[in-house]
């Protein structure tokens, strides 16, 4: 009786076993960082990093919030361009998928390939950036962390354009139409409020990679003040002296560096420029998976 | 004389038949009028953001000149391709960007495959749902966050890795950010940790979908767990797995910026092993304003891609015309 139970139980004990592995390896990287910004710079300069700090301490922290206003520069350019970023390119893709996904659109084969071509063919990266520095003169303004290839995405289009094809009953919007309802109220009445799912997924889709964007910062902005927090981690990995640099004189840099828990400081930024999105993610999480299995592959 | 009556009843018949199209033309604008204003910022979007650059092809032919402009520039022929294939490095990235793909779409199509047939044995939602979201985590976050986290593990004199080797190995430090042999492995145990969930979940997706039934009818003729993997759930899956194997390949020559240009922290010495045709490209135009080879370079890029994506889809749709992309 005994060995039964235990072949029965062998397979789902490993199948846990073998997921509890999975989910510490994907945790871990996360936890050290924060644990070496919680550290104390000794024992970090002894011990080096350590899952398990010898000794805890919040200077990093506190050098940070010393002076927050780099920080919270970067922040505020995230935050402006993810917000209109996401409710722009939420609204052009809505747009443009509804009329492809009504069979009587005139050239709906010709629009339709119109962005299907765009999968499959570019000019490139070189040619792009030149079109928005020479000819739409974005360089060093806000627009360009907005507009460049991330305000409409050719494959959310087609997700959206799928959903509404299947899950708008056509009989709906003849009887709309019939008693006189213009397109534009068709849309926003009653396509809008049937499709908040998709609208959701594809808006939170948009919204990370807002959030997430360094490219078009490192691409296309010269100017400090406009760096978001994306690239002002990336400024100061590989250069710990940057956060110190904008706002302080040279003297001052070397005094403030002296004292300057470095090795720490680092990983809090890291943590501070993560925190929100780890924060939502629980929330979210749910929203962000349904999406990527419905989604799932063929648009 | 009936021979020319023919004929301009013929022109009239014509002449009426393409009034009547555009009448019908007209008429159809007018009625569809506001759907098509709708698609018009889309439309308008893509054209600056994808067919403009498309256009730009022409730079990578030219000897660009700022002062004479993109159209005044001198022609020059295949002179960029040239420079570019006979530097060493066009077999360099070419050869880098093809093995990490490579070796990515095997091994992260192994795991993922792997992961998800796995998922669908835990049968406790709640559970299953911990998982899932735990392993999607990594997928969520930028390359710059993904550079601290190597950078925790493998920071030479106080990272996470050097520490443990000298303290359980008795081995010396190993620099790792100036030593390029060791990248390739660590790039791709990067990729895989910030992919392989998000690919199960895409797989795992298609498994709920299959039929409960087949499962049953097998569970009945006695056919073990793992009869039922190989011999229901994977030739079930095939369709979805021929697709995502199908778009990975045709972006062979394609690579992810980040993960080639913030995990390696853009270091010099790891050059070797880390430039692929995108960081190229980059490096090329910002470092050393090379616009002609670097766009020559994009376009070789381009074209190997849209070549492939028409040669692997038309395989597909040989096989099964059903799993095709288009």
């Amino acid at each position: 009786m005994g060995t039964f139970n235990l072949k029965k139980n062998w397979g789902p004990a490993l199948i846990h076993l073998f997921f509890w592995g999975f989910t510490i390896v994907s945790l871990v990287p996360f936890i050290l960082v924060f644990m070496v910004s919680i550290s104390n710079e000794d024992s970090i300069l002894q011990n080096g990093y350590s899952l398990f700090p010898s000794q805890i301490s919040f200077a990093a922290y506190q050098f940070l919030f010393n002076d927050f206003s780099e920080i919270a520069k970067a922040y505020s350019v995230t935050i402006i361009s993810t917000v209109i970023g996401t409710i722009v390119s939420l609204l052009i893709t809505a747009l443009f998928a509804y009329p492809l996904s009504r069979a009587d659109l005139p050239f709906r084969r010709t629009l339709s390939f119109y962005i299907f071509f765009t999968m499959l063919f570019g000019g490139g990266m070189v040619p792009w950036y030149m079109t928005y520095v020479n000819m739409f003169d974005m360089k060093n303004t806000i627009f360009a962390m907005i507009i460049p290839n991330l305000l409409l995405s050719a494959f959310n289009v087609l997700l959206m354009r799928s959903f509404f094809a299947t899950s708008i009953p056509e009989s709906v919007v003849e009887s709309a139409t019939i008693d006189g309802a213009s397109e534009l109220k068709i849309f926003y009445k009653i396509v809008v409020p049937l499709s908040l799912p998709i609208m959701a997924t594809i808006g939170l889709f948009n919204m990370l990679a807002y959030w997430n964007d360094w490219y078009n910062c490192m691409l296309f902005i010269d100017k400090p003040e406009l760096y978001n927090i994306q690239y002002l981690m990336t400024k100061t990995l590989t250069n710990i002296q940057y956060l110190l640099m904008k706002s302080n004189s040279s003297a001052q840099v070397g005094e403030l560096l002296a004292k300057m828990p470095r090795e720490t400081v680092r990983m809090a930024l890291a943590i501070i420029g993560i925190a929100p999105l780890l924060f939502a993610y629980p929330f979210f999480q749910k929203y962000y998976i349904s999406g990527i299995t419905s989604g799932a592959v063929k648009g | 004389m009936q021979d020319t009556g023919t004929a301009l009843r013929k022109q009239e018949h014509i002449r009426s038949a393409t009034q009547k199209k555009q009448s019908n033309l007209v008429r159809s604008l007018k009625k569809y009028k506001w759907l098509l204003l709708m698609t018009l910022p889309g439309v308008i979007y893509l054209f600056i953001n994808n067919y403009i650059p498309m256009y730009g092809v022409i730079l990578a032919f030219k000897n660009l000149n700022y002062a004479k402009g993109l159209w005044g520039s001198d022609w020059v022929g295949f002179d960029n391709f040239k420079f570019l294939f006979n530097s060493p490095d066009a077999y360099l990235i070419t050869r880098n960007t093809f093995l990490y793909n490579i070796t990515f779409i095997i091994l992260n199509l192994i795991m993922a495959v792997g992961v998800a047939l796995l998922i669908n044995e835990i049968k406790d939602k709640v559970i299953s749902r911990f998982y899932q979201s735990t392993f999607l985590l990594p997928h969520i976050i930028s390359m710059v966050v993904v550079a601290y986290l190597v950078y925790s593990f493998l920071n030479v004199e106080s990272g996470m890795v050097n520490r443990l080797l000298m303290k359980w190995l008795h081995i010396d430090a190993i620099s790792w950010y100036s030593e390029a042999d060791y990248w390739p492995y660590i790039l791709v145990i990067v990729n895989a940790w910030k992919n392989v969930g998000y690919l199960s979940i895409i797989y795992f997706a298609s498994i709920i979908g299959i039929d409960k039934e087949y499962y049953e009818a097998a569970t009945i003729d006695g056919a073990s767990k793992w009869k039922q993997m190989t011999r229901i759930t994977i030739p079930l899956i095939a369709p979805v797995i021929t697709t995502m194997t199908l778009l990975a390949v045709s972006g062979i020559l394609r690579s992810d910026f980040g993960l080639f240009y913030q995990v390696p922290m853009n270091t010099g010495a790891l050059i070797p092993t880390t430039n692929t045709i995108d960081t190229f490209v980059y490096r090329a135009m910002i470092q050393s304003g090379d616009i002609g080879m670097s766009s020559a370079a994009g376009i070789y890029q381009s074209v190997v891609c849209f070549v492939l994506i028409l040669v692997a889809n038309a395989a597909v749709r040989k096989i099964n015309k059903r799993d095709a992309l288009f």
